[in-house]
């Protein structure tokens, strides 16, 4: 998506949406830079607004070293990006909406790293998700984009779902929301619920922060232009596990189910992705390897609990932001001066691109860890908390070393290659950069060179009072250039020898990594989509079965929870009774009753519409007779005329539909399990009104009536009293529904469209 | 104070007969259908700014004493739904005035509209068993006249399994009448609540729990009763749709509620345990139903399932909490889902199609329509900061406080399955490139965008809204959660003394 459209102005909408969201992230900046001395002091200024008190949740912001350090990255980096989107896609007709989902990401991201509230935090962590969403579908009619959007919205969705419950289950168990609360109160490692709470923000924190294996998310959403992919995907959205991680380290770290949980997977994903970055040849797509490395790497350090792993967490975690956002820029110059991003077509760019090769090659130094640059203090540390934090530190250092090392040689390839080896290929003559997109990954790269020469001006103000707050103690913290001869030192020597002979080969290397890669069995990326897959196949398959289109087939389903479900219940719960002295029927009542029983089995043998309906005409007859003898002659007759006018009707409507096709019938196991379900289901109603009949009837209500039918109604009839007095209002409800049905049909029959073959299918 | 009660079914009973009568021009048809919306809204306002401050209100029909008569009742609950039943009568009528052609019109359009609001409002007001059966019959018969109008014969396959299947619950519904009387000797609902217990033979008082929720499940499209749903929503126009999508539903679900909270409490046990598991299956197969179709309308259908499962499980859980939450996410549904249907009306009237092959490409040429997509379809999905975020959050709270993962782990899981299809339509209908040759369609009007425009737009605003500021909604929900949990005052309300 290297937008080209190069000439073309940008309109005032992007210009204005820019302008407003460098605004917002300068001002954001700058108030939060005037907090900086009061909060290395050890203030964290708070601010709290009810937001849904039955539930204690509040809009809760607080700012303390960890917040703060975050909060500048974000805003800083924040405007950097947007004045070199603004430019990038300069004339995209959607560029306006680039910059407002970029700030509107920005502004999550911020309430994010300042909540106070677990909700408040939970909150902004989805919107980060769905901003995000929409950014790596910037590119919407390209498929790639719309699937990376999906994947990265389903798998940091589901962490986001698991964070939701974990949080909700910690302020069950602590009996509030503030995070603050929560980790003045310390860690909850004594509770019942703490494996549950541990396994549920994990799952968010390393869905989100791309650990193996989900990692596969971050690599696939490099479909997103190139700014989006500096600001999100290697400075801001992709730490914001990191962060999760670091801000519940007081109330859920300090375990060894937290220590060796982060431990190896963090250890895991940093040395898979490291190998897997140098395999890649989209300059774009190593970068976003050697992200997933540098993840593993925060991951693995925030394992730990001594103060050395916290601080080199924190300080590698500037660090990273610094170079990788810069690479990443330069990746887009690169691509947008040259029209690819192919490592193997890239070379000799220096000579066209001074500035930009500068940026990149200061930005490369401080990945691959030269001195005096901000990743060389970065790295020492590293090794200096590897081989502190667990009591045999051989396979942990071992392990670094050849990640730092294929990290050096990506750096090498990505930054140092493109500009310094070899004569371009490039389907465009390479150019310089404007202006407003070298500003971004100059700046970016220049501070990591000038925090590498003043490193104490980061570790007094904004290494220490974050790891203070990441530890919940105060701890002094010195960042040096220089710390000697040790062994931290000679692992750097190490990494860098073993890092340029890797470069020296990378060529072969990585195509031995490419087959090797293919030739696995089982990757994360596989394993979603094979599930998603099965998921689409499922759905299918259950709506197949269930929403098949049949008519008879749903009558049945419906029908049968009848009897399954009253019955089962009767049975259960023992409602089942016989009235104590059942009337019995007298005998002149039984031809009657064989007449109705005749009725209802008819239907089930003919195959005759017309014998069917008058067959059940039989049934209303017989049960008109049946109110006839028991004393109810009014309502035999209603039932009588009603019975008649239906039969009528119907066999009116049935002389003129086609025959029964074989189709539509059922053969006679179908009609066998009609059947069955049919003397299932009267059965159930039987025996509801027998188990009614033996309890005794409360004769008040029609006693009552009958009292009053004529003082109070002045009607001798009572039903008709209860009809159009008593009960008035289901008589109107009644005429209503007369009314419409007469209107409905009359419409039914007037009312033709031209027929549309469309069926419910399903 | 009377009156009030009454009003939210006369007016549009009313509002009917004068359209049905009077068959007026368009003109006149729209502002009267417009007027008695209006009219509705203030009405149920009131009674909602009634009961809100004033507690349960009843009125016994032409003043014939409780039992004896039919009795109106107004808790919050009841004006709540009310309330939104007019607010979905105003949007579904307005949006109907641009979709709905004039042969429709002609035919009764607009006053089945108001005898269907008219019906679902009574069931919302009714304290007594068989006139909330009659108002279910006003309702299935308004419903029917609205899903057959225009005859197509896609609309009659769809309207045939919708009958056919929804006098199963009309049957059962009235058997239950039949036995309850015969059980008790009354059907006025406060009047049961006092009187059920005292039946000796408390299993059958289940076994007839059980022949209502299966009525009512019928109406609400539970698992294993929800066949007609899906079979005939995507069929009639999409004003229809979104008016039934709404509210047919949710009477369901508020019966279900009614009676298991007043009535049917004996064996809540029991009851729950299956309603949760009703909930649960609800849930699921719904959303995985939505996950296999490729149309919009068959999409949102699916979807419906599903949600009613949320509600369901909030009763099923039966605490506070879990009420409140079963009450704040049928509010909540009712607007998101009947504005979802509204987008997919104006996605068809801009691709002339709802089928996600024969669409695309609206977010480059409708960017207000996905941006106003995006608001009910991430609500619905839970996202924060929409209503459905907040809908989501009490229950899976109410379940965690129950001790209840597994219903936690349906919640969650029914909920990202929720987040697949949303994005799927979105990634159809508005991110992909339409498909070629590009139907050749009118471009919107002036007129026509307002009218299909301001209701989508409104609705959204009250989504929006309810997400940012969900304390007024919640403390409400949670006073009539509380107003169900202890029936106290709505029994005294109607029989006119404490128990």
């Amino acid at each position: 998506m290297a937008a080209d459209h190069a000439g073309a102005a940008s309109s005032p909408g992007a210009r204005a949406l820019t302008a407003i969201g460098i605004a917002i992230a300068l001002g954001f900046a700058g108030a939060l830079a005037s907090l900086v001395p009061a909060v290395a002091g050890g203030a964290a200024p708070s601010v709290a607004v009810p937001w849904l008190p039955a539930l204690g949740v509040a809009l809760a912001f607080r700012v303390d070293g960890l917040s703060l350090l975050f909060a500048l990255l974000i805003s800083g980096i924040g405007a950097l990006v947007l004045l070199y989107a603004h430019r990038y896609l300069r004339g995209h007709p959607h560029a306006a909406r680039l910059q407002l989902f970029l700030t509107l990401f920005m502004l999550s991201m911020l309430g994010l790293v300042l909540a106070d509230d677990a909700v408040v935090l939970f909150v902004f962590w989805e919107l980060t998700t769905v901003t995000s969403y929409l950014l790596i579908g910037f590119d919407s009619e390209s498929a790639k984009s719309r699937r990376a959007a999906l994947q990265a919205m389903l798998v940091t969705g589901s962490g986001g779902l698991a964070l939701l419950v974990g949080l909700l289950i910690l302020g069950g168990v602590t009996g509030t929301l503030r995070i603050s609360e929560w980790i003045a109160a310390g860690s909850v490692a004594g509770q019942v619920a703490y494996t549950a709470v541990f396994a549920l923000v994990v799952l968010a924190a390393f869905t989100k922060s791309a650990q193996f294996p989900f990692h596969f998310w971050l690599p696939g959403a490099m479909a997103a232009p190139t700014p989006v992919s500096a600001y999100l995907h290697s400075a801001t959205m992709v730490k914001a596990g990191v962060y999760l991680l670091m801000r519940m380290h007081p109330v859920l770290g300090g375990t060894e189910l937290w220590f060796w949980t982060l431990t190896v997977a963090g250890s895991a994903t940093a040395l898979w992705a490291s190998i897997v970055a140098l395999r890649q040849t989209d300059l774009k797509l190593a970068l976003a390897y050697s992200t997933v490395t540098a993840l593993g790497f925060l991951v693995l350090f925030v394992g730990a609990e001594i103060g050395i792993a916290i601080t080199a967490a924190v300080t590698f975690l500037i660090v990273h932001a610094f170079y990788k956002s810069a690479l990443f820029l330069v990746v887009g110059i690169v691509d947008h001066a040259t029209g690819t991003r192919e490592a193997q077509r890239l070379g000799g760019l220096a000579r066209t691109m001074p500035t930009t090769a500068a940026a990149a090659g200061l930005a490369a130094l401080s990945m691959a860890g030269f001195p005096p640059l901000l990743g060389f203090i970065g790295k020492e540390l590293k090794y200096e908390a590897a081989l502190a934090i667990v009591s045999q530190p051989l396979v942990l250092a071992t392990l670094l070393v050849v990640a730092n090392a294929l990290t050096f040689a990506v750096a090498a390839v990505v930054a140092f290659r493109p500009f310094w080896r070899g004569e371009p290929e490039t389907p465009r003559m390479p150019h310089e950069a404007p202006r407003r997109m070298r500003a971004g990954p100059l700046l970016l790269a220049a501070a990591g060179f000038a925090f590498g020469v003043y490193p104490e001006l980061v570790g007094r103000y904004l290494v220490e009072p974050a790891v203070a707050a990441i530890r919940a103690t105060p701890m002094e913290v010195d960042l040096k250039l220089w710390h000697g001869v040790n062994v931290p030192l000679a692992m750097s020597v190490a990494t860098a020898l073993l890092g340029l002979a890797i470069y020296a080969a990378h060529e072969r290397v990585r195509a031995v990594l490419a087959r090797a890669v293919s030739a696995l069995p089982l990757t994360g990326e596989r394993a979603f989509d094979a599930s998603l897959d099965a998921l689409r196949s499922f759905a299918a398959f259950q709506t197949r079965i269930l929403q098949g289109g049949s008519l008879r087939r749903y009558l049945f389903a419906t029908w049968l929870v009848l009897p399954a479900a009253v019955g089962s219940v009767l049975v259960l719960r023992g409602g089942l009774a016989w009235p104590a002295s059942p009337s019995p029927v007298p005998v002149y009542a039984w031809p009657i009753v064989l007449l109705v029983a005749a009725g209802s089995i008819a239907p089930i043998v003919t195959t005759s519409r017309l014998a069917s309906i008058a067959a059940l005409g039989l049934v209303g007859a017989g049960v008109s007779l049946l109110y006839l003898l028991f004393g109810a002659p009014d309502v035999a007759m209603t039932q009588l005329l009603v019975e008649t006018l239906t039969v009528v009707i119907v066999a009116v409507v049935l002389l003129r539909l086609p025959r029964f096709s074989g189709r539509d019938h059922p053969g006679s196991a179908g009609r066998a399990r009609d059947a069955a379900l049919a003397i299932a289901a009267g059965t159930t109603v039987s025996a509801l009104l027998l188990a009614v009949l033996a309890s005794p009837l409360d004769p008040s209500l029609s006693d009552w009536f009958a009292a009053n039918a004529l003082p109070a109604g002045f009607g001798r009839n009572v039903v008709n009293v209860v009809i159009v007095d008593f009960r008035a209002l289901d008589t109107l409800g009644e005429i209503t529904v007369v009314t419409v049905a007469a209107c409905a049909a009359y419409a039914l029959l007037k009312l033709r469209p031209g027929a549309s073959s469309e069926q419910e299918g399903a | 104070m009377r009156g009030l009660l009454i009003a939210p079914v006369v007016i549009p009973l009313a509002t009917a007969v004068l359209l049905l009568v009077l068959r007026p021009s368009r003109r006149v048809e729209h502002a009267l259908s417009a007027l008695g919306c209006v009219a509705l809204l203030g009405a149920a306002l009131m009674l909602l700014v009634r009961v809100a401050g004033g507690g349960v209100a009843a009125m016994q029909l032409g003043d014939w004493a409780a039992p004896f008569g039919v009795s109106f009742v107004a808790d919050r609950l009841g004006a709540a739904m009310v309330t939104v039943t007019a607010v979905i009568g105003l949007a579904v009528s307005v949006f109907a005035m641009a979709e709905i052609d004039d042969r429709r019109r002609r035919f009764g359009f607009a006053g089945f509209v108001q005898i269907l609001l008219g019906g679902v409002c009574g069931a919302f007001l009714t304290g007594d068993v068989f006139n909330l059966y009659v108002w279910y019959e006003v309702m299935l018969i308004a419903s029917f006249a609205l899903l057959t109008l225009g005859g197509e014969r896609i609309q009659i396959d769809g309207a045939v399994k919708y009958v056919a299947l929804n006098m199963i619950s009309t049957l059962l519904f009235l058997s239950g009448c039949g036995l309850l009387y015969g059980l008790t000797g009354t059907l006025n609902m406060a009047d049961l609540h006092a009187k059920l217990p005292a039946v000796a033979n408390q299993g059958l008082v289940t076994a007839v729990a059980v022949v209502f929720a299966i009525g009512f499940g019928i109406k609400a499209a539970l698992f294993p009763l929800f066949f007609w749903l899906p079979a005939s929503y995507h069929t009639p126009p999409v004003a229809v749709s979104a008016l039934f999508a709404g509210l047919l539903t949710k009477v369901g679900v508020y019966s279900l509620i009614r009676f298991f909270t007043l009535i049917f409490t004996g064996d809540a046990a029991f009851t729950g345990a299956l309603l949760a598991a009703a909930a649960a299956f609800t849930m699921v197969t719904g959303v995985l139903g939505a996950a296999a179709q490729n149309e919009m309308r068959r999409i949102l259908g699916f979807h419906i399932v599903s949600q009613i499962g949320y509600m369901v499980m909030g009763l099923a859980i039966a605490t506070p909490l879990a009420l409140a939450g079963a009450v704040f996410y049928t509010l909540h549904h009712i607007v998101v889902k009947a504005n979802l249907f509204l987008v997919s009306g104006v996605v068809r009237r801009l691709s002339g199609s709802g089928d996600l092959a024969r669409t695309g490409g609206l977010y480059a040429q409708a960017p207000l329509l996905a941006a106003l997509f995006l608001v009910p379809a991430f609500s619905l999905a839970g996202f924060p900061p929409l209503s459905g975020f907040w809908a989501k959050l009490f229950l899976v709270k109410a379940a965690l406080e129950a001790q209840a993962p597994w219903i936690v782990a349906v919640l969650i899981g029914v909920g990202l399955l929720t987040v697949y299809s949303m994005t799927k339509i979105w990634a159809e209908v508005f991110w992909k490139a339409p498909p070629e040759p590009r139907a050749a369609l009118p471009p919107l009007r002036g007129g026509e965008r307002a009218l299909l425009f301001g209701p989508i737009v409104g609705l959204a605003a009250i989504t929006v809204a309810i997400g940012l500021w969900p304390a007024p909604l919640f403390d409400y929900a949670d006073a009539a959660a509380r107003e169900l949990a202890d029936p106290r005052d709505y029994v005294a309300a109607v029989l006119g003394s404490r128990p």
